[in-house]
């Protein structure tokens, strides 16, 4: 009785083994079902979704507007301190005083992407972005300003 | 870490002819950075002892100090594999706090987004597993499937890992357009390959010998280290929190408890691999069934909780997870404690690993799924 126990046993793990090995020279000979990706090479063709959180840009239109407001929402709602305003007073054509945002400062690096300053914004003045190619040799490219030079704010944005 | 004179400790505690090795911080086999004494005689394991605080990134210290929407973003860094099922779990307690309905069609969007995490995390567990023992070529077959659903992910909530989905009231954003087609195409792959794992794996002779009775884990003995999860559940103790304590729809849901009885390494692993079918199953319920509606219930734009004591279980891919907070009526929290399922099923690995080899220490620590961010936060 050992004995056919003995053999049932060898039977058993030579054919599990087989089976396994079936499997590995099904992928062998079948390259179509092979789905890896050669990162940098396919740079072209990568499509990464709209939702994709990259980074947080502020969309200028052609006339170099912006339509941030200054509200600080954005500041409030970042658990991380990623975002910084800065004002500066503009004169409007009357010759009135008007605050305005001077520098809209964003740390890359402080940023883990949670969206919720997006989220936050009530005049949807920044938006992510899907670039995420973010590595750079000195940190200091890390921390941006996200309003262009000499840009103002969008007429009718409050 | 670990300072001299508790290693002159360890030794002088030793028996003649022991020897006291380190495992970790840096292992390839704990899966991050798990530090594990462990005192030898010959290659008999005598006592296992963790040392935690490698990673100890001070969680629930930082969560006291960020607002109620604020918080929820960290707590996907405990235990990234089931970073939606943790943010669930602190969403619902605001939730609770702030007496909240969420609408039907989030709660669903939760459950489906739950059930599709729980899935990609017992398919990451079952390749590196398969690593842990040797056998190399299973892990890029888990990961063909958990591609698919990080891709789902990456479309749905723009992340791939960790998504910050959910936000107290419901979800961030609606699903999207191509969810339901993205989702179904999943299903027919996962049923396809499916019988892969198992022609690859569950049935190789030498994974069997690695894995049954290796690791012997009673039900008692379970009960009392507080174990949970699919380690639990492999000793044949009933402890899915989506039964016992049904959140959102999970009461109106088909799916069963998946229970075994062998409580060895083998039965853990069995478990895990029938919950994947029972997620499937729930996540077949659900993808036709989306009701429509708002994907958010509208709350106030600074959150305050009343005062007092609030706290919320849910079941991730690796057990019990409670959030506790406790409130004193500001805009953050006064204390917020999370039980991880981690901390509990690591605890038990002194008690499986004392009288058996050395070998075997791997493969007992693939089976309790341990993620090591999750068990020191």
């Amino acid at each position: 009785m050992f004995v056919i126990k003995y053999i049932k046993e060898v039977w058993t793990a030579v054919r599990s083994l087989l089976k396994g090995m079936k499997r590995t020279l099904y992928y062998f000979t079948h390259h179509k079902e092979i789905i890896t990706q050669q990162y940098p090479d396919n740079r072209d063709t990568l499509v990464l979704p709209e939702r994709f959180k990259g980074e947080v840009v502020m969309p200028h239109d052609e006339n170099n507007e912006h339509r941030c407001t200054g509200c600080q929402a954005c500041e409030l709602a970042c658990p991380n301190g990623t975002i910084k305003v800065i004002f500066k007073n503009d004169l409007t054509p009357e010759g009135k005083k008007k605050k305005a945002i001077d520098k809209l400062v964003y740390h890359l690096e402080l940023c883990t992407m949670c969206n919720l300053c997006i989220e936050a914004c009530p005049s949807d003045a920044i938006k992510m972005a899907q670039t995420f190619e973010h590595s750079v040799f000195d940190r200091n490219q890390l921390t941006k300003i996200l309003n262009k030079p000499g840009s103002k704010i969008m007429e009718g944005v409050e | 870490m670990y300072r001299e004179t508790e290693v002159i400790q360890d030794l002088a505690t030793a028996g003649e002819g022991d020897m006291v090795i380190n495992v970790g911080p840096q292992h390839p086999a704990t899966h991050g950075v798990l530090h594990l004494v462990i005192t030898l005689n010959g290659e008999t394991i005598k006592k296992v002892e963790p040392h935690l605080g490698y990673i100890h990134r001070s969680i629930e210290k930082m969560c006291e100090s960020l607002s109620y929407r604020q918080f929820i973003y960290v707590t996907s860094r405990m235990d990234y594999l089931s970073a939606h099922i943790n943010n669930h779990a602190c969403a619902m307690c605001v939730e609770k706090g702030l007496q909240v309905e969420v609408p039907p069609r989030a709660q669903v969007i939760r459950v489906l987004m739950d059930e599709l995490t729980r899935i990609a995390s017992h398919e990451l567990w079952w390749g590196a597993m398969a690593m842990d023992l040797g056998a190399f070529t299973p892990f890029f077959h888990a990961f063909r499937e958990r591609e698919s659903i990080n891709d789902i992910m990456e479309e749905t909530c723009g992340a791939r890992l960790t998504m910050n989905y959910m936000v107290p009231g419901g979800v961030m954003h609606d699903l999207h357009p191509n969810f339901q087609q993205r989702v179904k195409d999943f299903l027919q792959l996962y049923k396809r390959k499916i019988h892969e794992y198992d022609e690859l794996v569950t049935g190789n002779i030498i994974f069997q010998n690695r894995m049954k009775n290796i690791g012997v884990l009673k039900a008692e003995d379970a009960i009392s280290y507080g174990c949970s999860g699919p380690t639990a559940r492999g000793s044949g103790v009933s402890s899915d929190i989506r039964k016992l304590y049904p959140y959102e729809i999970y009461n109106k849901l088909e799916f069963d408890e998946v229970l075994e009885t062998g409580c060895d390494s083998f039965a853990r692993y069995m478990v895990r691999i029938r919950e994947m079918q029972q997620s499937i199953r729930i996540v077949e319920q659900l993808i036709d069934n989306i009701p429509e509606g708002d994907f958010q219930a509208k709350t106030k734009a600074v959150l305050k909780l009343p005062k007092g004591e609030f706290y919320t279980r849910v079941e991730t891919a690796r057990g019990e997870l409670g959030v506790y907070i406790v409130s004193e009526g500001g805009t953050t929290p006064y204390r917020i404690k999370f039980r991880s399922p981690g901390f509990s099923n690591l605890s038990v690995l002194d008690h499986i690993a004392r009288g058996s080899k050395i070998g075997d220490l791997v493969a007992m620590m693939g089976t309790l799924d341990l993620v090591i961010p999750d068990i020191d936060r």
